[in-house]
């Protein structure tokens, strides 16, 4: 079963702008998918229009089977939704928070005691549980959206741009804990502007750009398509220009650092080898960008210029 | 290690939509209670006080020196319709604002993702609009005991006529939070339009006393008719018939939730 499916799905707003211009998507019930395109793509509106914020121009929309237009009810209380925007009373306090939108579901009180314990000291805000919400951190206040959307135990859980603003050492705890929650059952749908993130976490993804999807496809299968991949080399001994290392193109940054080109199909010993026959020592090696950026950027290009 | 059907199946069975509607419904009028009683000094005091004041300078101050109306003193004359002030205003207030704030803060989102109803949410605020009503209504009481005595000729008619006020005010500040753009316009009707009503609606006179001209423009303003069903329940005396401010009532709530419900259903203002 699909957890989303879409069909035809059009949203003009009222100031004329075509924010959807017919968008079919399907995620599978258990992924892990990544919704990703650059800003005014159309990923919020697609998300608005599937928890009911923004109202479609057309098309169709259904959540495991229950159709938006027909059973909303019954679609709504399958999904929960981390939006981008700060959206809780900033006066009330996280425990409060979490219990009344537990109860917005038909979760009893006292169950939502229970649960709002659990996911607040995974979310390590147990100890701010009776603080008003306006003095938490920003980190805290994203944590907190995500422990609120998680009090019903959604099947669906949509998480738009969840991590921003969140530094790496907390956003990488998030990503534990959501890896978890999808191993759980509950399949996640992430937008992001970290790639890497989208790399790391995602099975599947969709590149929605101009109110279009543009790609759909495995993570891996879409990692494959990129031919080459560059290499920044940190050089133990400076250099004066850039070596020989056929067939590799190579560029001189600067006289401890260079970057190497290496298509997908070359091994990396080879080119180790070559540096060594000439002596030349790399004490570091990174990739230039995040592979999923490259091409990310590329898509997003090819479709600027279409 | 299980998999994710197997998993799956051990997650409880779906809440029924009853289950879903009621627990709902209780959750955001616990919330407005809180609210109420978390600003208390906002949301409680101030009627006590104002009423206070009222009773001071109508009631003991000049009401000492206006005589009986209708065969009753000052002060218990005005007793009911202050209380019925107090109940108007705080129904009105408390919707408004608060789900006026909900709107600009932006968490009224929690509710609308949520499975439950336009009917529930319009609902629940209108019942905490109805409870700090209420409330203040009872502190209002309490506050006019100090200056007179309170006969009730009719209970069940000063329990129904509070009721019914107290929700037809709160769905209309449910329908004014639902079209202001800003805090502005939440104020406007208050000051503008319920304050005045309010006063020319009975509450310090009778309209036998008026001019005909005048008794006759005051019989369109339908707070006459709340006021003074409210006042036939303690006193047992009214200008106009109680049964028509009843009737007035059920149509203004009937006609008033019927456009709360459809308004919240296509969110003018809400979704986009």
């Amino acid at each position: 079963m699909n957890a989303l499916s879409v069909r035809g799905l059009t949203k003009t707003y009222h100031n004329g702008v075509q924010a959807l211009k017919g968008i079919d998507l399907a995620v599978e019930e258990g992924d892990f998918f990544a919704l990703l395109g650059p800003n005014g793509a159309g990923k919020t509106t697609l998300i608005g229009i599937v928890t009911s914020l923004v109202r479609k121009s057309g098309g169709e929309a259904s959540i495991f089977g229950y159709d938006i237009d027909r059973q909303l009810e019954a679609a709504k209380s399958c999904i929960g939704v981390v939006p981008q925007e700060i959206n809780f009373n900033m006066f009330e306090s996280p425990l409060t928070i979490v219990v009344n939108q537990a109860g917005f579901y038909g979760i009893p009180r006292r169950v939502a005691r229970e649960r709002a314990e659990k996911y607040l000291r995974q979310l390590q805000l147990w100890d701010r549980r009776n603080h008003a919400s306006r003095g938490l951190s920003g980190g805290m206040k994203r944590r907190l959206m995500i422990a609120r959307a998680l009090m019903h135990e959604p099947r669906l859980l949509i998480l738009d741009e969840p991590t921003a603003g969140v530094d790496i050492e907390i956003r990488r705890s998030m990503w534990d804990f959501l890896r978890e929650i999808n191993q759980r059952g509950t399949t996640i749908i992430l937008t992001t502007h970290y790639l890497e993130e989208a790399e790391t976490l995602c099975r599947n993804i969709a590149i929605i750009d101009g109110g279009r999807i543009i790609e759909r496809d495995r993570m891996s299968n879409l990692l494959r398509r990129l031919h080459t991949e560059t290499f920044v080399l940190t050089l133990g001994k400076p250099l004066t220009e850039a070596p020989q290392l056929q067939p590799y193109p190579v560029k001189f940054i600067d006289e401890i650092t260079l970057e190497v080109e290496v298509s997908t199909e070359e091994n990396l010993n080879d080119l180790f080898a070559r540096l060594s026959a000439l002596g030349i020592e790399v004490l570091s090696l990174r990739n230039k960008v995040n592979r999923l950026e490259e091409i990310f950027m590329r898509l997003v290009e090819k479709g600027a210029a279409a | 290690m299980s998999t994710v059907l197997e998993r799956y199946a051990e997650r409880p069975q779906p809440l029924s939509m009853a289950q879903i509607r009621r627990v709902g419904f209780q959750t955001i009028v616990i919330r407005e209670f809180n609210r109420i009683v978390r600003i208390w000094s906002q949301t409680i005091l101030p009627s006590g006080v104002t009423a206070t004041l009222y009773f001071l300078i109508f009631g003991a101050v000049i009401g000492s020196r206006i005589g009986t109306t209708d065969g009753i003193g000052y002060m218990l004359y005005i007793a009911p319709g202050l209380i019925m002030q107090a109940v108007i205003l705080n129904s009105y207030n408390n919707v408004v604002s608060s789900f006026f704030g909900a709107k600009f803060g932006k968490h009224i989102e929690e509710l609308l993702v949520s499975p439950l109803p336009s009917w529930i949410i319009v609902s629940g605020y209108v019942t905490g609009g109805l409870v700090r009503g209420i409330m203040v209504g009872v502190l209002v009481s309490a506050v006019t005991l100090f200056f007179t005595h309170l006969p009730m000729a009719h209970p069940v008619i000063v329990v129904a006529a509070a009721a019914l006020t107290s929700v037809t005010f709160a769905l209309g500040g449910f329908l004014n939070a639902m079209f202001a753009k800003n805090f502005d316009q939440i104020s406007i009707i208050p000051t503008f339009l319920l304050t005045p009503l309010i006063y020319l609606g009975g509450v310090f006179y009778s309209i036998s006393q008026l001019p005909g001209w005048a008794r006759h423009l005051s019989l369109i303003d339908p707070i006459l008719y709340m006021v003074n069903a409210f006042r036939f329940g303690f006193l047992g005396l009214s200008d106009v018939p109680v049964a028509e401010a009843f009737i007035i009532m059920a149509v203004a709530i009937t006609g008033l939730f019927t456009a709360a419900v459809l308004l919240l259903d296509r969110s003018s203002g809400i979704r986009e």
